[in-house]
């Protein structure tokens, strides 16, 4: 049977829209190779100075050791909070935990602005402003969404008799845990976790506000480079933040191909 | 009621819901206690959206950004889901890649590379001056056309995902039958595609919007402090000016507008087609 393609100027405006959404990311890549001293593209030669600047920068690196530190905290968090909600609401399956499902699904829906705001205030009173621990509790927090949604997709497709036989067999509810249902909804837990590690990684909206000056995140730096000044260094930094998060995607990929097979 | 052997289930939520109640709940419900009771108890923050032309004025710039950010969203997500739906299944994965890869890419680094190639010395205007078709650099950023520039890039994957999954559950072979049946293109179009994926196309409006609303960092960064979106205008009067009770109500506003959006189209869409597609 002949199969209905778009037509020429369709094809033609999706390339646009395709270009429109990648050119602008990978102009940084030749920028961050610049032989000039300021923001341009390379003139005579390619240079790889300002990764090098960057890397031998005490600053930058204590940022992305800091930030990398805050997104392994957040992520545990997320992980172990959202994966057991999911697998009880997923289970008990009635109208209220419907409701406590939609509510872990707030981070999501609220704007960032808000929370931040909010936490400036409440953390100042917990003593938790410019902390470690306020930072990667906040990112927790917010990260339990995304664990939230992928674990309960996971769970979808698992089949309930499975967890009522071995309870039936006289498995224990931890035994049943570990052994039933943990193994089967593993890709769905990973894959939450990178979501969540990426979001605390990248956020900065709640770090502008409840951090100053002794956690200073990654974000935070770019987000002063950028309002205060554009270096080439910048672009360096912007170029490996990029080659990070695609790597997290494809390992994400990876795992979803292996989880459909 | 709660039997004695979900005891156990129940046990699993406790932690997260703990968590979210301390540590999410309890600081965004001081917000909205706040807007009522600083500087002096009652409703004179909200009387301020009547009265005070500066609020009224953020509310709408924001607004208007919101509507052409949606519309160009939609529009330009609409034209890559047409095209990936009805690509191959290996032209699909190239495509859809191309849509993840940006989502997930640092805000940051996106509106970077946006100041890079908009400023007064960027590329755009470099390029333009030296071929001669411009002799004096073109405002390109640090204004409302920058913000939108920038917002568009952004919200079009998350337009993307909806659509394209409603645009999924269309059965080829109607296409395919009524281009048997002496159909041109723009009549299955206009007749069969646009009608069936108008779900998608709706819940990605949704969306979009709620997401613009509160955007804080691509406006604060393309839109150089004149252009004022709520979300930075509300970091404004916490950080350097430390209005909290009208900082807070414009927080309030923002929270239920979102809401009541949300809640007006529960009932025109599945609201699984705008949070399911979220990792694709």
């Amino acid at each position: 049977m002949m199969s209905f393609q778009p037509g020429l100027f369709a094809r033609g405006s999706a390339w646009v829209v395709a270009m429109y959404l990648l050119l602008p990311i990978s102009i940084i890549i030749p920028v961050s190779m610049t032989d000039q001293r300021f923001l341009s593209l390379p003139k005579e030669a390619l240079s790889l100075q300002h990764y090098a600047t960057v890397l031998n920068s005490p600053e930058w690196l204590g940022s992305i050791w800091q930030s990398f530190l805050i997104a392994v905290v957040a992520t545990g968090i997320a992980v172990l909070a959202g994966t057991l909600c999911a697998i009880g609401c997923w289970r008990l399956s009635r109208r209220s935990t419907n409701l406590i499902r939609a509510l872990m699904l707030l981070p999501i829906i609220i704007p960032s602005i808000v929370y931040a705001i909010g936490l400036y205030r409440y953390f100042a009173g917990l003593d938790l402003l410019d902390r470690f621990m306020g930072v990667a509790i906040a990112h927790g927090v917010t990260g339990i969404p995304y664990v939230v949604i992928t674990v309960s997709t996971a769970l979808a497709a698992f089949d309930p008799r499975l967890e009522q036989a071995a309870r039936g067999m006289g498995a224990s509810l931890m035994q049943t845990l570990r052994w039933v249902i943990l193994p089967r909804i593993t890709p769905g837990i990973l894959s939450g976790g990178i979501f969540a590690f990426i979001h605390s990684w990248d956020e900065l909206v709640i770090v502008l506000f409840i951090a100053s000056r002794d956690v200073f995140t990654l974000p935070r730096r770019i987000w002063d480079g950028i309002n205060e000044n554009l270096d080439p260094a910048m672009a360096a930094v912007a170029v490996l933040l990029v080659v990070f998060t695609t790597a997290l995607l494809l390992l994400d990929l990876a795992l979803r191909r292996r989880r459909a097979e | 009621m709660m039997r004695r052997q979900d005891v156990g289930w129940w046990l699993l939520i406790l932690p997260a819901f703990l968590l979210m109640t301390a540590f999410y709940v309890a600081p965004i419900a001081q917000v909205l206690a706040i807007s009522f009771t600083e500087p002096t108890p009652g409703l004179g923050n909200y009387e301020r959206l009547f009265t005070s032309e500066s609020v009224q004025r953020v509310i709408v710039t924001t607004l208007r950004i919101c509507v052409i950010t949606t519309s160009l969203s939609l529009l330009l997500g609409y034209v890559l889901s047409y095209r990936i739906a009805l690509a191959s299944p290996s032209a699909q994965r190239w495509w859809i890649l191309a849509v993840l890869v940006p989502l997930w890419i640092s805000v940051l680094v996106r509106a970077f590379a946006w100041v890079t190639l908009l400023r007064r010395q960027g590329l755009v205007n470099e390029t333009l001056i030296g071929t001669g078709l411009i002799s004096e650099p073109l405002a390109l950023v640090w204004n409302e056309f920058g913000i939108v520039v920038g917002m568009v890039h952004y919200m079009v994957p998350y337009a993307v995902l909806p659509m394209l999954a409603s645009m999924r559950e269309i059965d080829p072979r109607l296409l395919a039958a009524a281009r048997g049946l002496g159909a041109n293109r723009l009549t299955i179009f206009g007749r069969i595609f646009l009608p069936l994926s108008l779900p998608g196309l709706l819940a990605a409006g949704v969306l979009v919007f709620i997401f613009t609303l509160g955007f804080y960092i691509t406006p604060a960064l393309l839109g150089g402090g004149k252009t004022l979106m709520v979300a930075e205008w509300i970091g404004l009067q916490i950080l350097d000016l430390l209005r909290w009770g009208l900082g807070t109500m414009m927080a309030t506003v923002l929270v239920v507008a979102i809401l009541v959006t949300l809640a007006i189209f529960s009932r025109l869409v599945d609201m699984k087609r705008v949070f399911g597609g979220g990792g694709a």
